[in-house]
Formats: structure tokens, sequence, C-alpha cells
């Protein structure tokens, strides 16, 4: 007898101007399976269960549900045959309760008036079939990231949907959350839901889903069961090569304290408390110290503070001995300070800026770059960029001339990492330099971190990744609330530990 | 004192009635500046609508069909700002004061054209309806109750259900705040936005047509609505927004804006040493003070000016 499949998509592809997306690729998810979707970012996965939800339509291809032909014209469409999908971005509206944000779309009404009790029921019952806690009544601006994912699975439960796919559902998630999502998953997969879990963690994988399709540069690579695979092929599949997940590197040998903060204290944007209180650490030359923790602690508002994007209300920081409390930011980048900024389109690069142009953008001051009557040296400009750019690998379109708004995202992050490498720093602060990067860009880019620090520079590190915090650091902060909860080794802690700092379950001293 | 709440109530359902217009416009997703634009393109409306029907025309009669021509000519032009915005995704901002502009140039220049079509000597921009008004009016001893102030009541009442009681407001509210979730739920943004917008057209008509038959029985139309439509703007952001407090900050206001037509009925405002300038410019000095204490604070939709793309996600 033939398999009993709840989707089939069969051979799609989906090109967009100067791409496609998808190139012929099929995927099958048996009923009551955990169907793991696999790729590198850019890959393709995003796509095609955008063509599964309804929100793009294929070229070529076609979907059963089934066995039958179906169309998915748009997401009501997707609702209708039971297909339910948490975004990677929670589509949540901030200002309404989580009452609100389930039901709205499929609202139960008399004559167009609400019956929230009626719905309300139905919420409840179904959060404690599933061990899904939340709570109907509070705003979703109030609640966790934990609670907003549940809200969100609640949100296609409440929907009586049969194929649940979750995209990149782990990302936000604490070490805990994810243990308990993956209990959740199992959970709904006794209930006979059948789940597709878009990932690039192998991890994630090996512990949850039944099978694992692979996807490559938008082509489809193949399925495998997960009992007859290990993590290594997993990710031979995804990546076409062998690569090294460790990162290899000596000992870590400190010497003179590069960076000196004490009492730092900064003020919060979002709310009154104040986002980062009287934090104090020192990171010395030759190593590695790393700021870990939940999206929001206050590290983007430590490291605004310490690169001098914001004013800071107490506390002073002193860089090689010299006070750079309140110096402005060129004056701190002139003294050794190098910036791999969080978010490399606000604060890295200007996008409608060559490439050439971002490159000399911390030193178009300095003599061999401009004139003394003010005009710049395009040809030295020129000159350094090609230099950069073959030196790091920066690959482009046009070259130097190339708009950087143009480039690829990692390709953007080398440019930056050039720029911020080469002025030969004391202390080079990296924000998450490797957000959204594939396997190849992060292994490229944790490798120049580890080299400057053999050559003696101070690196801090600010990453909400637990396996960078772990692989890269020599020496890891956690930061929650605003406030350094603990100091890590690396060598002798493990990812639960960690993950119970960050979450706030456990401080030093207390 | 009874001349100073009437006036206050007038101008404070006006006030009311356009600035909860502009409410559903923006939890819609879409800035509303052309308010001002459309309350005249409503004034005009409702004004023709008056100077064709003759004077013995039945009250209710009159009173419906010049609600209707004024609600019809708003919402026909806040069509253009929905269009533009929606369809076109132009600015909003821009699309607002297009409006603005053309409002009272348009409505000037079709008046001056119908009076020296009647009178070629005439090229004013005036509408007459001393007899018409009267039909809007009822006499409780002393009191000039208006229909209009129950109209703006019945308004109010409303949109608070509208809004927080029925599906069609959790769906437009949230088509302001998260555009993206509700496409993803298959709610119909762009339909929503419509509504929206439609809805502040026909509110905003509406309050034209009261603010002209408020205390006078001619108007001028090169003289647009004298920025009330802004005044609206400012009770919907002192408002937050929100129904209940638009009503009480559309009261604050409207007191204000009668102060400047009564404050002669009041020994002691009248020999107060201020030129009448003062009392007039009120109004528009408070709205200032109040906005730049208050709108740091404020909380408009999160995703309100910014044009709905479904390709974009």
């Amino acid at each position: 007898m033939e398999e009993q499949y709840a989707i089939e998509m069969l051979h799609i592809t989906k090109r967009f101007p100067g791409i496609i997306a998808n190139d012929d690729i099929t995927l099958r998810l048996k009923k009551g399976e955990i169907h793991a979707l696999l790729g590198e970012n850019g890959a393709g996965k995003s796509t095609l269960m955008s063509v599964l939800f309804g929100l793009y339509r294929p070229e070529e291809g076609v979907i059963r549900k089934d066995g039958q032909e179906v169309a998915i014209r748009d997401p009501n469409d997707a609702n209708r045959l039971g297909i339910g999908m948490v975004h990677q971005h929670f589509k949540l509206v901030d200002i309404f309760t989580v009452l609100d944000n389930i039901i709205m779309g499929v609202e139960p009404c008399k004559a167009g008036f609400l019956q929230k009790a009626e719905a309300r029921e139905k919420v409840v019952a179904l959060s404690e079939k599933y061990g899904l806690k939340v709570d109907p009544d509070a705003l979703v601006e109030d609640i966790t990231v934990g609670m907003q994912q549940r809200t969100e699975i609640l949100k296609m439960l409440y929907r009586e949907n049969e194929i649940l796919i979750f995209d990149e559902p782990t990302a936000v998630l604490t070490p805990q959350e994810i243990d308990e999502l993956m209990d959740i998953m199992r959970g709904l997969k006794a209930e006979g839901k059948s789940i597709l879990f878009i990932t690039h963690k192998l991890g994630e994988i090996m512990a949850v889903a039944d099978r694992c399709s692979v996807l490559r540069k938008g082509r489809y690579i193949g399925t495998v069961d997960i009992k007859d695979t290990t993590k290594e092929e997993l990710s031979k599949m995804m990546v076409g090569r062998n690569v090294s997940f460790a990162v290899e590197k000596a000992p870590a040998k400190p010497g003179e304290v590069v960076l000196d903060v004490k009492g730092l204290t900064m003020a919060s944007k979002l709310h009154k408390n104040n986002a980062v209180k009287n934090v104090s650490f020192q990171v010395r030359a030759g190593e590695i110290v790393c700021i870990a923790g939940i999206d929001g602690n206050g590290q983007t508002e430590l490291v605004y503070g310490l690169t001098g994007l914001e004013h800071i209300l107490e506390g002073t920081i002193t860089l090689d001995g010299t006070d750079i409390t309140h110096l402005p930011i060129r004056k701190r980048s002139t003294l050794g300070m190098s910036h791999i900024p969080e978010d490399r389109h606000k604060h890295g690069l200007v996008l409608d800026y060559s490439l050439e142009d971002n490159i000399v953008l911390q030193r178009y001051f300095e003599p061999q770059f401009v004139s003394g009557s003010g005009f710049l040296k395009r040809p030295a400009i020129r000159a350094y960029a090609e230099k950069l750019i073959a030196q790091y690998d920066v690959r482009s379109g046009e070259g130097p001339v190339t708009p950087a708004r143009s480039m690829s995202g990692g390709n953007q992050q080398k440019a930056i990492v050039a720029r911020e490498i080469d002025r030969d720093p004391h202390l080079l602060v990296a924000v998450q330099p490797t957000r959204g990067l594939d396997v190849g860009a992060i292994e490229y880019i944790h490798q120049q971190i580890v080299a400057q620090r053999d050559a003696g520079k101070a690196v801090l590190l600010v990453s909400l990744e637990l396996d960078e915090v772990m692989d890269v650091s020599d020496r890891i902060l956690v930061m929650y609330e605003g406030e350094l909860v603990g100091e890590l080794d690396p060598k002798t802690t493990t990812v639960e530990e960690l993950g119970l700092y960050m979450a706030g379950a456990k401080r030093e001293g207390k | 004192m009874l001349l100073l709440i009437q006036y206050t109530l007038m101008f404070a359902s006006v006030l009311m009635l356009v600035a909860l217009g502009g409410c559903f416009s923006e939890h819609s997703g879409v800035i509303n500046i052309g308010l001002e634009g459309i309350m005249v393109m409503g004034a005009l409306g409702g004004a023709l609508m008056m100077r064709t029907l003759s004077a013995d025309t039945p009250a209710v009669v009159l009173l419906v069909l010049v609600i209707l021509a004024a609600v019809l000519v708003g919402a026909v032009y806040s069509l253009l700002l929905a269009v533009a915005a929606i369809h076109f995704k132009a600015d909003q901002t821009l699309a607002g004061t297009a409006l603005n502009l053309l409002g009272t140039a348009a409505a000037t220049v079709i008046v001056k054209a119908l009076n020296s079509s009647v009178d070629s000597g005439n090229v004013s921009a005036t509408v007459q309806y001393i007899e018409q008004k009267k039909a809007f009016l009822v006499n409780l001893g002393g009191f000039e109750f208006s229909w209009f102030m129950l109209l703006a009541v019945l308004v109010l009442i409303g949109s608070y259900v509208l809004l927080y009681k029925t599906r069609f407001g959790l769906r437009l509210m949230a088509c302001g705040e998260h555009p993206q979730a509700a496409d993803s739920v298959g709610i119909n943004v762009y339909k929503m936005r419509y509504a929206g917008v439609l809805i502040s057209g026909v509110l905003g008509g509406l309050g034209g047509i009261v603010y002209i038959t408020t205390g006078v029985s001619e108007w001028k139309f090169e003289y647009g609505v004298a920025g009330f439509g802004f005044l609206a703007l400012a009770v919907m952001i002192f408002g937050q927004w929100k129904p209940t407090r638009i009503a009480l900050a559309a009261l604050l206001f409207g007191l204000f804006r009668a102060l400047s037509n009564v404050y002669t009925g009041f020994d002691l405002l009248r020999n107060l040493p201020v030129p009448s300038a003062i009392y007039n410019m009120l109004p528009y000095i408070v709205s200032l003070i109040v906005l730049a204490f208050t709108s740091g604070k404020s909380r408009a939709p999160k995703a309100e000016g910014i044009p709905y793309d479904k390709g974009l996600r």
C-alpha cells in the first residue's frame, strides 16, 4: 500500500528576478511525523514554506494534500486546508491580548459582535490539553518570548490545523525553553498532528525529528531518516563539504588590561528602569571575553555606551589607561577601539555608498586618503579598498564600486570585519558578528576573531548564539536584566548551566 | 453661561466627529492629515444641498438629505486619499496635505461658479442658509439644542462599540498595528484600510456640515474650515486614539473655542486687558501646548503611515 502523506510538494520551482529560490524541490510530509527541513540561510527553506502557506505562487509544481491536488492562493486557503505556521518573527499584535491574537481572523461572532467568553473557554481547554501555559488576558507586549510562541501555537490549534509549520522556532528561546518546545512538539505529534520543522540547528533535529529533508542553494539534496544518520552527515548534506564545528584555538595568554569598565549605568529607551545597571568588568589583551545573554537584557545599550553611540548615566570607561568616558566616537576609534556593530545596515555600512567608500569610512580623514585642502585622494582609496577586498575575500558584483546595498549579507559583514580589523585596533568590540550568516562565513569570521586575539588584541564579543559563546570565548560574562550575573569558564561550564544564568534562574553570590 | 455651554457642546460635537473619523483611519494604518480638506468638502456638500432645497421642506427630510449630502461628498473625497495612499502607496502625509489644499480651493471655485451663474455680478464664495438651518435646531427654553449634538453622542457610542466589541474593530486595529500579522490570518489589509479611510471621510464630512452651521447662517468658503480639521487631529492625539478620551479632549478644546465666541458675555473676561484676537487664538495655542507636552508619550498605531505591501515580508 502507498504511504500516507499529509502534504506533498512536488517539483516546486519558484523564481525571483535574477535568482531561482526553489529549483524543482520535492517535499513529502507523512501523517503524524516531525519532519525537519534543513538548509543554510538562503537555501530556499522560507520560500518553500511561503509557497506552502500561500504567500507565494510557484511557477511550477503541484501541492497535494491527502493525495488530492490543491491550490493554495493565500493564507486563507492554507488555513482551510488545515495548514498553520509559526512564523520566525511572530505575527502578533502587541497591544492586543493573547486571546484577541488567537481568535483574530476566525473570531466567533453573533451579528458581527465578538463572543469572547466562548473563545476563551476553547483557548483555556486547548492550553490545558497540550500543556501550553498562557494567560489569555495578558497583553502580548507584556509577556515573555516563550509565551508569545505558545500563543502562536495556540493560534494554529484554535484553527484546528493538522499540519503545523515551525519556522526557526528556537532562535529566540533559552535552552530550557527549547527543551519545553521539544516536549510540546512531541505532544502535538502524539495527538496526530504533522509537523514541519525548519531549522539550521542540527542538535534539535537529532533530538526531535523523525525525518529530515535538506536543501542547498535552492536545490533539493535528499531526505533521510534521523535514526539512520548523524550530525556530521547532515551537515555535509547541508553545506556540501565537511565543516569543522569546533573553533580551533590555543589557550589564551591574557596580558595587560585594555578595557576597564567601572559601574557603567545606561538608561533604557523602552522603559523607566535602567537598561544597564552598575556593570563592571575588564578585558585584557590576548583574550576573548564574551557577553552572553538573551536578546534585550541590556547588551545593546552596554555596547552603545562603550562605543559612544549613546551617553552613559554613570560609570567610567578606560581604554589603555585613558579615560574615554566622555570622548566622542571618532576619538575612541582613533585611540584603538574597533566596533563590528550589531546592526550592520544601521550602524555598519552606508548602504548607498560604494564598497570602497564604506571600507575607508573609518579613516578617510587620514593624510594618506585626503589632501590638506580637503579633497579625497581617490586613487589611494581605490588601491586601499582593492587590497582589503583581496585580503579578506569580499565578493561583490563590481568590485570597489559595488553599491553596498547590493551585496550579500555575508560579504557586507566581511567588508565591515576587514575595515575594523585592518585598522589594527587594541580593542575589538564585535556584536553578533555572525548573525544571519551561513556556516562558511561564520567559520571565517570566527577565525578572524581568534586571529586578532592571538595577535595580542583584546576582544569583547557580544553574542546571543550559545554555540558561538561556548566555542569562541575565553571567558563568559552573563548578562541578565542589565546586570552581570555570572562569570563562567567555557571549558568547565555546560550549555545548561549557561542557560540557567541567562534565564535569571541562577546568579553568582546569591 | 447657557450660550457658553451651547457653543462648547456644538464645537465639541464637531471636533469629536472629525477626531473619531481620524481615529478610524489611523487605526487602520493610514495617517489622515487631510481631515481639514474632507471637512470643507463635507460642508460644501451639505451647504449646496441646503441651498437647493426650499425652506419649506419638512425638517426631517431636510435634515436627512443635508446629512447624506455631507457624508457622501466627504466619503467620496476621502477616496482620493485612500486610492493614493493604499492603492498607489503614496506618502500619506503628502496625499493628506494635497487633500487640504485642494479642498478649500475646489470649494471656493465651485461656489463662485454657482453664484455667478445665478447672478453674474455675484462672485462671492458664500452660501446662505438662514431658513434651512432652523431645521437642525430645537429651542429648549433659551438653549438651542441641535440634533447634531445627539448625532455626535450616537457616533461616539457607535465608535466605541465598533472598535472594541466587533470583529470589524479587532481586524481594523490589527491592520494599523501589525498588518503582516493581520494578513497572515487572512484579513485583507487593503480592504480594511479602505474602510478606515472611508469612515473618516463620512465622519469628517459630517463634522464639516456641523461646523458651518454652528452659530452662523452663511459660510464663506474661501476660509475653508479655519483649521478645525487640524484641531480635530490634535484632539485625536490628545485623546490617545481612544473614543472615550477623544470625547473628553473634544469637550476641553470645544470649551476654549466657544470662549472665543462668547467671552464678551462674561464681565470678568471682557474686562481683562487682552485683545479679542487672543481669545480667537486660544484653542490653537492650547492645542500647541497640549501636544508639546503629551505627544511624546502618546502611542500612535504602530504601522500607521507605512504603506502596506504584500510582497515585503
